[in-house]
């Protein structure tokens, strides 16, 4: 059956609208964990109540996000049945893997000692809760290694071989898949961010308690935990975002150049620390690419290439192929795809029809192809290029983001210390309105690994056009609009919950 | 190592992990059953907070049971995945939006300025518990009675009709399944009160709920096994992998492996015992009996689709694409390295009996709930 352009569309907005909203949950409970782990240690080293009551408060803030966290999460797995059934067959030996240890090594750790958590205080002695803490801390930060290594693998696939009698990618190298560097800097960058993002979390609502003068002493210590660990997390999250780029510029250059809006490649190439792209922009015209752009020479070529003077290329070198750096252009990467695609086919006939030799020759050829297989999917050389606006722009909302929390993080902690922070009454609110910002930050980081690599399901091997289920486009219009009713409802419910319950406040605990 | 087992060992290896999975999720569905009896069994509000309470402990665990369930299927075989998910979309997203809908609805339940208050979130967990289950009970069922999909020499697939597994919805067998699923559900749901609570009102009325859904869960199973053992059943030849019809599939299965036949009827047994020892004994552990009869029943009969040149998911529409462990499978490499993994198992079932245990050490009360930092 011949996907439509309209069932790919619809399979991709559900997609990313079930993984945008799973990601909104996600990221405070991979870092709250943590901060609560480390104030339930401090509080069994002092035996202080005020910091039992303190864990407490923030536990109850992690039930309210940790439900429907789960229940946005759940849909994500099913869905590469439900709605990719084909990516689920081509590469499901392969992906299927890390998101079955993710369900046995993370989940029932997760679930297991959630309850022990939360219901265990009067059941257990002090050490086996703070224990059971840990490994909640620990099951979901887990399941984010696992699912980010089938990530990764999408992102840069090795580890495999195509076995053209079953017609799927097959795994011969589970810890190629395991260690891809992609993998590796992806889940230390992710996590990382998600520490950042909870830390804002609490020092935010920390500021609301100083600013509204209640809860002082709660506010001040919570501050401190979240700023010493926001901090710590920022750095981490700089050095494997550095890192990060530099495997993108290798494995997904197209997803780099769309990442700095770089048409035409250039040596010592600069980024763009802040611009404003031409809407009238096309590939291969002589328009001006940014209406406004402030640029820090030299510092993509280091940055992507980890040397001043290296070439970047950009989408058009990509596009229509560059001598001088030897890069192919995507129309001969097509042909060569076309031809795999076409071997493929007849290999599978001949062997059907018993006719041996013939079978051995279109294998012969498939081999020789195959490298190109996912472009001879493609119609036209310009799918290969992901939407360069949304990419661009999130990818400088999120650094821009994620270098005024480091800002913050030192601010604060450094007023926290000498005492001073709830003097500060332009800080409380900076650290309030800094929120909603962590959260931007997080989807755009999201979309900048998601936008970034379309038309990709798997880098150079499966376009998302084939990966799609053989459903009528109809069917995921329904289910796209339940998702959006329903998770919605439970937003506004998740959100009015929560502001309520910090209005209350720690005290009734 | 990896040269002394063979791609059927692992296979069936394999086959028999999602059969012990599936099983200890239909156990673990007492969470759903309990819900289900929630306005049946608590009068007060009080009683209906410490139902809530009791079942909120280990919501999660059959939550991420299901979880693992499909998880093990992606993994080991990932035919079945593409073909059912994909092809029988509206039968499984339904099943899905169920239990979307359990996940937040215990923590949300009684919050101040919960959006869409309390009732509201009750009846989620009543759609959770009753159709959510019967549909998975109908989607089980097509496991025996089969799916109407096509697939194509890549192995790619597609669903014959628009109703996209719905019409799973007309097949009487399936409907037997579903609400077999249901009642079996309510019985281990008023068992596992029956053991968790400490309250004398409700330990009568769990015992009632026990029998009427007993009376319900009997018959129901008996036309299932009858349906299963004597109809016709679908298998592929060794050598050509050409499927075809074969008249009690799975009740000559059964007679080529006795001891096979043996663990179900002793599951059954134990099942029976089970309900006995609750009804008769008022014994508060029957729970454990009912359990270990369910796991034992339901993985047999999970595990005997995939043995024996057996059809575990035939195509109504195309029988020659009917999948077998044989042609569903993950690689060889695949199924190995998740084989190392699944070593995990005992210490993962370890961990969960330790917490179980120390959590259920005492009898809940209304008191505990009252007097507990955090409560549903």
């Amino acid at each position: 059956m011949e996907h439509t352009d309209l069932l790919i569309d619809w399979s991709r907005a559900q997609f990313a609208l079930t993984a945008l909203y799973h990601w909104l949950f996600v990221p405070l409970t991979l870092g709250l964990t943590f901060i609560i782990a480390i104030m339930e240690t401090i509080y069994v080293k002092t035996e202080d109540i005020w910091w039992k009551q303190t864990t407490q408060f923030w536990m109850t803030i992690l039930a309210i996000n940790f439900a429907i966290g789960l229940a946005t999460g759940i849909i994500m797995e099913f869905e590469f049945g439900t709605n990719w059934s084909n990516y689920s067959w081509i590469v499901g030996d392969i992906f299927g893997a890390p998101l079955a240890i993710e369900g046995l090594m993370a989940f029932f750790m997760e679930s297991t000692f959630f309850a022990m958590m939360f219901f265990g205080w009067e059941k257990v002695s002090k050490k086996m809760h703070l224990l059971s803490t840990w490994f909640v801390a620990i099951g979901s930060n887990l399941s984010a290694l696992w699912i980010l290594v089938a990530n990764g693998w999408m992102q840069h696939p090795i580890g495999m071989t195509f076995n053209p009698n079953t017609a799927r990618n097959e795994m011969h190298n589970f810890s190629e898949v395991f260690f891809n560097p992609m993998a590796v800097n992806k889940f230390l960058h992710t996590i990382s961010s998600g520490y950042v993002l909870a830390s804002v979390f609490v020092i935010g609502v920390s500021a609301w308690y100083l600013i509204k003068r209640r809860d002082i002493m709660f506010a001040k210590r919570s501050i401190i935990v979240a700023a010493s660990f926001g901090l710590i997390s920022s750095f981490y999250m700089l050095i494997s975002g550095d890192e990060s780029a530099f495997e993108v510029a290798q494995k997904q250059p197209m997803k780099l150049a769309a990442m700095e809006g770089l048409y035409k490649g250039e040596e010592r190439a600069g980024i763009i620390a802040i611009g404003i792209l031409n809407k009238e922009k096309k590939i291969g015209d002589k328009n001006k690419t940014f209406l406004f752009s402030f640029e820090i020479p030299n510092a993509l070529s280091f940055l992507g290439y980890h040397s001043l003077n290296a070439f970047v290329p950009g989408i058009e070198d990509l596009i229509y192929g560059n001598k001088e750096h030897n890069l192919i252009s995507v129309s001969q990467k097509m042909k060569e795809g076309q031809i795999a695609v076409n071997a493929l086919t007849l290999y599978k006939k001949f062997k059907k029809e018993g006719n041996v030799s013939k079978a051995k020759e279109a294998l012969r050829t498939f081999r020789a192809h195959e490298h190109y297989l996912g472009y001879g999917y493609l119609k036209t050389p310009k799918d290969a290029v992901p939407n360069v606006a949304l990419t661009f722009y999130s990818f400088h909302t999120m650094v821009g983001l994620g270098t005024w929390f480091l800002i913050l993080f030192i601010l604060v902690l450094y007023f926290a210390m000498i005492n001073e922070i709830e003097n500060k009454r332009w800080i409380l609110y900076l650290a309030l309105w800094s929120i909603p910002l962590a959260y931007v930050a997080q989807e755009c980081g999201w979309i900048v690994a998601e936008v970034g690599r379309q038309p990709w399901a798997i880098q150079d091997l499966l376009p998302v056009g084939m990966a799609a289920s053989n459903i009528a486009s109809n069917s995921v219009m329904v289910t796209f609009w339940l998702f959006t009713i329903l998770f919605t409802g439970l937003l506004i419910a998740e959100v009015k919950i929560m502001l309520t319950q910090i209005k209350i406040g720690p005290e009734a605990h | 190592m990896m040269e002394t087992i063979s791609l059927n060992a692992l296979q069936i290896y394999w086959w028999l992990l999602v059969s012990v999975i599936g099983a200890l999720f239909v156990f673990m569905t007492f969470v759903q059953g309990g819900q289900t009896l929630l306005y049946t069994l608590g009068k007060t509000e009080a009683e209906r907070d410490l139902i809530i309470n009791s079942l909120g402990r280990k919501w999660e665990l059959t939550f991420t049971s299901l979880v693992m369930f499909g998880g093990a299927l992606f993994a080991a075989f990932p035919l079945f995945y593409a073909v059912s998910f994909g092809g029988a979309y509206y039968l499984w997203m339904s099943i899905l939006f169920c239990f979307i809908i359990q996940a937040v609805s215990y923590e949300y339940r009684k919050k101040p300025n919960n959006f869409f208050g309390t009732y509201f979130y009750e009846r989620l967990l009543f759609i959770n518990g009753s159709v959510g289950i019967f549909l998975l009970g109908i989607a089980l069922g097509t496991l025996y009675s089969g799916g109407n999909f096509i697939v194509n020499e890549m192995n790619l697939s597609h669903w014959t009709k628009t109703s996209y597994g719905l019409e799973a919805l007309l097949v009487p067998f399936n409907i037997a399944f579903g609400f077999m699923l249901v009642f079996l559900s309510r019985m281990q749901g008023s068992l596992y009160l029956y053991n968790h609570l400490d309250n004398k009102a409700l330990e009568q009325r769990t015992l009632y709920t026990l029998k009427q859904n007993t009376m319900m869960f009997f018959p129901l199973f008996l036309y299932v096994m009858g349906s299963m053992l004597f109809q016709i059943g679908y298998s592929y030849d060794e050598h050509t992998s050409i499927v075809h019809t074969e008249s009690m599939k799975l009740l000559h299965n059964f007679m080529q492996y006795p001891q096979l036949a043996v663990i179900l009827v002793l599951g059954i047994v134990i099942l029976l015992f089970g309900i006995y020892s609750a009804l008769f004994k008022l014994n508060r552990r029957a729970i454990w009996f009912s359990g270990l009869g369910t796991i034992l029943t339901f993985t047999l009969l999970l595990f005997i689709l995939g043995i024996n040149h057996t059809i575990y998911y035939p195509s109504l529409a195309d029988l020659q694409s009917s999948l077998s462990i044989k042609n569903s499978s993950g690689s060889y490499y695949t199924l190995f390295i998740m084989s190392i993994v699944s070593l995990l198992v005992p210490i993962v079932i370890g961990y969960i009996f330790f917490v179980w245990r120390a959590m259920d050490k005492k009898k809940m009360t209304i008191e505990e709930i009252k007097s507990d930092s955090h409560h549903y």
